[in-house]
């Protein structure tokens, strides 16, 4: 017999307790020589002492590594764990992660269907007892027979063919087809721990040195100026307009790349987040249309993350794939080098602990493909659990299935549920003395631009730190919610904003938006001019 | 045409560089038979389910629980689940912030790296920090991380034993660093000399290379070998001298099937050294649910602990695991229970103990089995399996087969194997893909083919070899008359 999830189980999903497990910033340095009472050898004698510093510290760490940042999860999110040790002490009950785009970690329920399969397939020999019709739906215990007769051995613990299970990448080409109205090959398609891993394995391939550059938007989701660095190559910006809706451009493209390339950089790809993240627009297809033929024109490869392809609230905009973009205007694998990333942490979803996604390789040559293959085959496979999932995602329950109208409802529910929090979010910013914020299209982020004052400024700059993040920490301490700062992400220099998640539980927004303006108004009449 | 951005020519260097023939040249072609209808047993990577090993029963409950919390609601729950896996379920679901859909800390859940510091005490009889243990998508990921962080360039080493996991030459290669080798001693049981570790850290020192780390890999792959206590002794007292951070590969620590050299942790080594060793040589460890009688290869859970990493380096780390998010929270549910088993008195915990010593037990028998029909085989020498997945033999190649291997244009010991492919659909990993001595060849078999199939298999191996060799030995001393 089966029932909605929600509601369900949830007293055993209780938010562990996160301690401050960051270490403070001073430094650490450990001596290798002994205390004063023992004797130190000299170095060039065969004996115990060594003859430096240990052989890993902070200074002798990949500088690549040392360079990146990540302030998704950066300082602003140890702050919050050093308060949420000490409750009682502010005044208010309540740390509100609104820095990181985890849905679940919030409160949204997963959708049934897919946890009933999930389960199936992890504990499979459950299928053989008649009981087990009693717990599951009947499509989903089909749907997992189907996925585990596609299994070698129906062996879900076992290391698949590195490019993912055959028969799941069956299933997801099919899906891209049925979104696409272009056939898709599930030779192309590679499975993943996530989106993420495959943009580092892409960004590995492009990358030879520091004149290899990557053309990312500002403002771009860290993932990328970060693999960059990582990789040793170079972020080449080009700027998002916020008072046209974050719009793309491809003449601010051009520029920048003309610009890169005066620099002795050698452009090498172009990524593009559709719908944007922190900014949440949607591109209109002309906008798409002018972005492939400039890949093509130049020689780029044309990076495409579109893991909030299910997420988009507006009804004048819809998601296309630049996939069905260049398949419609007639280019094919000789024109356009494309790689579309897709993930199951987002869109309605949201199961971001699974860790599953792929990516679609397509204008490649063969040599090129047996490079990506052979470093996905380091690594083995991704999770088995996540493969499952991606194809889940890509097919879920159709018109005549069992679980597909509460399938429906729970998907709907949460959709319109994320558009209604964008709205109300975004309305909320607006009143706001000195914050405007565009309309979140699609994506699960506002991104609000605050005018600071002359005076917050300077109190910031005494402080020594970026404006964005005085603003983000003062909030913090006063409301216990946790933003991302605009500089985290990028922005045009001298303008300040910061990343808000639309996902808190509908019925926390309120209290989010009075604290908000309580805080907010506070600040101002502290800092106003 | 407009110019293509990535074409072969252009492309990063170091991805050239990579070799992981675990599933490259033989694997590839093996898959190609499988699809043209041919019969292939796979013993080219460690992958037990693969092969027919059952999973775990209790896990694999906990986890499907987990993955529906719905059914802890459904009052007929207890009919299909026995209740300590419902019980544990509710345990991991608690500890985890939203379920198994929400990325956790990207370390790991902290109740689970609690577990593991738990486990690790218990093994070892030392406190272990569950700060200073990091979860990761298998333990690969982990050994990612670190090397990432201990390669800046080419001027940096990294030492490696001969044969190795070519996961450490992988790696090695994409960060652009040195993998300086030292070799393992076949005719000593796959020992570690320390004089020849001496010398390659000196000849790198001499070719201008900063040698930064080591890696041990105890048990060994593909070689097996359990290193006793007394080696453990002198390697760390080596990576001190020579300021060495270590790094401890222990995924098959499960996996021994000798009882002269049980496993002692490089951990519990050092800490019995006490100080100034405990307190200066840096040692990452690394373990995994992949192996051990586990083998939950296809669910990514690793986990590596950090020992006298500064506080700041620790931070770092904890920044590059930040960008991926988190590690897979089911995987980490795993690497709970694996950590943290069933006691007496559960109710599953009989089932749970009958299927693992079932397991493990018939891997020390199949080990055996392995190296003594290799043994049997001509011109095949074998050492025996102490602990992992693997057997090793060395394989006598006489020299008319080296020469028809060149004509071919393969190197020798690929040669040897492609024709044990085509002949018999047994699917090895040449010698060459894990390194060897010059002019001495070996494959790379796993002991997880089922056991009731192991003598079969065992015999169609020495059928082709032993044909083999007669084909290619020279006749002159062996007449078949």
């Amino acid at each position: 017999m089966r029932r909605f999830v929600i509601g369900r189980g949830r007293n055993f999903l209780n938010r562990s307790h996160q301690q401050n497990l960051l270490s403070s910033s001073s430094s650490h340095c450990q001596s290798r020589f002994l205390s004063s009472t023992s004797v130190i050898d000299s170095p060039s004698s065969s004996s115990m002492a060594p003859t430096s510093s240990p052989a890993i510290t902070v200074d002798s760490l990949n500088p690549k590594v040392l360079k990146c940042e990540y302030a998704v999860r950066g300082e602003i999110v140890s702050i919050a764990q050093e308060l949420q040790t000490n409750p009682g002490s502010h005044s208010f009950d309540e740390i509100l992660y609104c820095n990181i785009g985890n849905p679940q970690s919030l409160g949204q329920q997963p959708i049934t269907f897919f946890r009933e399969v999930l389960a199936l397939c992890d504990h499979p020999s459950i299928l053989d007892r008649s009981e087990t019709q009693g717990l599951f739906s009947a499509d989903s215990i089909e749907r997992a027979w189907q996925i585990l007769d596609q299994i070698p051995g129906r062996a879900t613990g076992a290391y698949s063919h590195s490019q993912g299970i055959k028969g799941l990448r069956d299933t997801i080409a099919a899906g891209i087809e049925a979104r696409d109205g272009f056939p898709a090959d599930p030779n192309d398609i590679f499975l993943t721990d996530g989106a993420s891993p495959a943009v580092h394995m892409m960004m590995q391939l492009l990358i030879r040195s520091e004149n290899d550059g990557i053309l990312c938007p500002i403002p771009q989701y860290p993932l990328y100026s970060a693999s960059i660095a990582l990789h040793g190559g170079t972020l080449v910006p080009y700027y998002l307009d916020e008072a046209t809706g974050w719009g793309l451009e491809t003449s601010e493209v051009k520029k920048q790349l003309e610009a890169a390339k005066a620099k002795g950089i050698t452009v090498r790809a172009l990524v593009v987040i559709n719908p944007g993240n922190p900014t949440g627009q949607v591109l209109a297809e002309e906008n798409q249309r002018a972005i492939v033929d400039f890949c093509k024109k130049e020689g780029l490869v044309l990076l495409a993350d579109e893991v909030y392809q299910e997420n988009v609230y507006v009804p004048e905009k819809k998601f296309h794939s630049f996939k069905k973009v260049s398949r419609s205007m007639g280019y094919g694998e000789k024109d356009i080098s494309l790689v579309s990333f897709q993930s199951v942490s987002k869109g309605y979803h949201g199961e971001c602990g699974k860790r599953g996604g792929y990516m679609e390789v397509t204008g490649f040559s063969p040599e090129v493909r047996e490079q990506i293959y052979k470093v996905a085959s380091v690594n083995l496979c991704s999770n088995i659990s996540g493969q499952i999932l991606a194809s889940l995602v890509m097919s879920p329950p159709k018109v005549g299935d069992e679980s597909y109208e509460s399938y429906c409802a729970e998907r709907d529910g949460i959709l319109s549920s994320l558009a209604r929090r964008a709205k109300t979010l975004e309305d909320a910013f607006n009143s706001l003395e000195g914050i405007t914020c565009n309309k979140a299209e699609g994506a699960m982020y506002l991104f609000p631009r605050i005018q600071l004052p002359e005076k917050a400024i300077k109190a910031a700059e005494a402080e020594k730190t970026v404006p964005d993040a005085f603003y983000c920490r003062r909030l913090l301490n006063a409301t216990g919610i946790v933003l991302v700062p605009g500089s985290g992400f990028g922005q045009v220099p001298g303008t300040w904003h910061f990343r808000c998640t639309i996902l808190p539980q509908e019925d926390k927004i309120p209290a989010i938006v009075t604290r908000l303006t309580d805080f907010h108004k506070s600040f101002m009449d502290k800092f106003r001019n | 045409m407009a110019p293509k951005a990535l074409d072969y020519e252009s492309m990063n260097e170091n991805v050239k560089k990579v070799q992981y023939a675990v599933r490259g040249e033989l694997y590839l072609r093996a898959s190609e038979l499988q699809k043209e209808g041919k019969k292939i047993i796979f013993t080219n990577v460690g992958n037990p389910h693969a092969l027919g090993q059952r999973p775990l029963t209790f896990p694999r409950q906990v986890v499907a629980l987990c993955q529906a919390p719905f059914l802890l609601d459904d009052p007929n729950v207890g009919i299909v689940f026995p209740a300590d896996a419902i019980a544990r379920a509710k345990h991991y679901l608690s500890l985890t912030s939203g379920g198994l859909g929400a990325y956790s800390d990207s370390r790991g859940i902290p109740g689970v790296r609690k577990e593991v510091a738990e486990f690790i005490e218990r093994r070892d009889g030392y406190p272990s920090d569950p700060e200073l243990i990091f979860l990761t998508d298998g333990a690969s990921k982990g050994v990612m991380q670190t090397l990432n962080c201990v390669i800046r360039g080419e001027g940096d080493g990294v030492l490696v034993p001969v044969p190795q996991y070519p996961l450490y030459s992988a790696t090695i290669s994409l960060l652009g660093g040195s993998l300086v080798p030292y070799y393992l001693e076949e005719t000593a049981n796959w020992g570690l000399d320390l004089n020849d570790l001496q010398q390659s850290v000196a000849q790198a020192r001499s070719k201008g290379i900063t040698v930064r780390a080591m890696v041990i890999i105890n048990p060994g792959n593909p070689t097996g070998q359990c290193l006793s206590e007394a080696n453990l002794r002198e390697i760390l007292r080596f990576c001190y001298q020579e300021n060495l951070v270590l790094l401890g590969d222990e995924v098959y620590q499960q996996n021994i099937y000798q009882d002269e050299r049980p496993f002692v942790s490089s951990k519990k080594v050092l800490m019995d050294m006490g100080p100034p060793f405990s307190k200066e040589v840096q040692l990452v460890s690394f373990h995994t649910v992949s192996k051990g009688y586990w083998g939950e290869c296809g669910q990514r859970g690793g986990y590596f602990e950090m020992t006298n990493i500064p506080p700041k380096t620790v931070d770092e780390i904890y920044k590059i695991a930040s960008i991926a998010l988190s590690p897979n929270v089911p995987a980490q549910i795993f690497m709970g229970l694996m950590v943290n088993p069933l006691k007496p008195g559960d109710i599953s915990y009989e089932q749970f103990v009958r299927e693992s010593k079932g397991i493990l037990e018939s891997l020390r028998r199949r080990a055996r089995m392995m190296t003594d029909g290799f043994n049997s085989c001509r011109n095949v020498v074998c050492n025996f399996t102490e602990g992992a997945m693997y057997s090793f033999p060395q394989i006598r190649l006489p020299p008319k087969a080296i020469e028809a291997a060149k004509r071919a244009g393969k190197v020798p010991d690929v040669f040897y194997c492609l024709r044990l492919l085509e002949a018999t659909g047994i699917s090895t990993v040449p010698g060459s893909g894990f390194g060897q001595k010059e002019g001495v060849f070996h494959l790379r078999t796993t002991i997880l083919p089922a056991e009731e199939d192991m003598p079969a298999i065992m015999e169609s191996f020495k059928k082709f070899n032993d044909e083999f060799m007669e084909q290619y030995e020279d006749y002159r001393g062996y007449s078949r008359m």
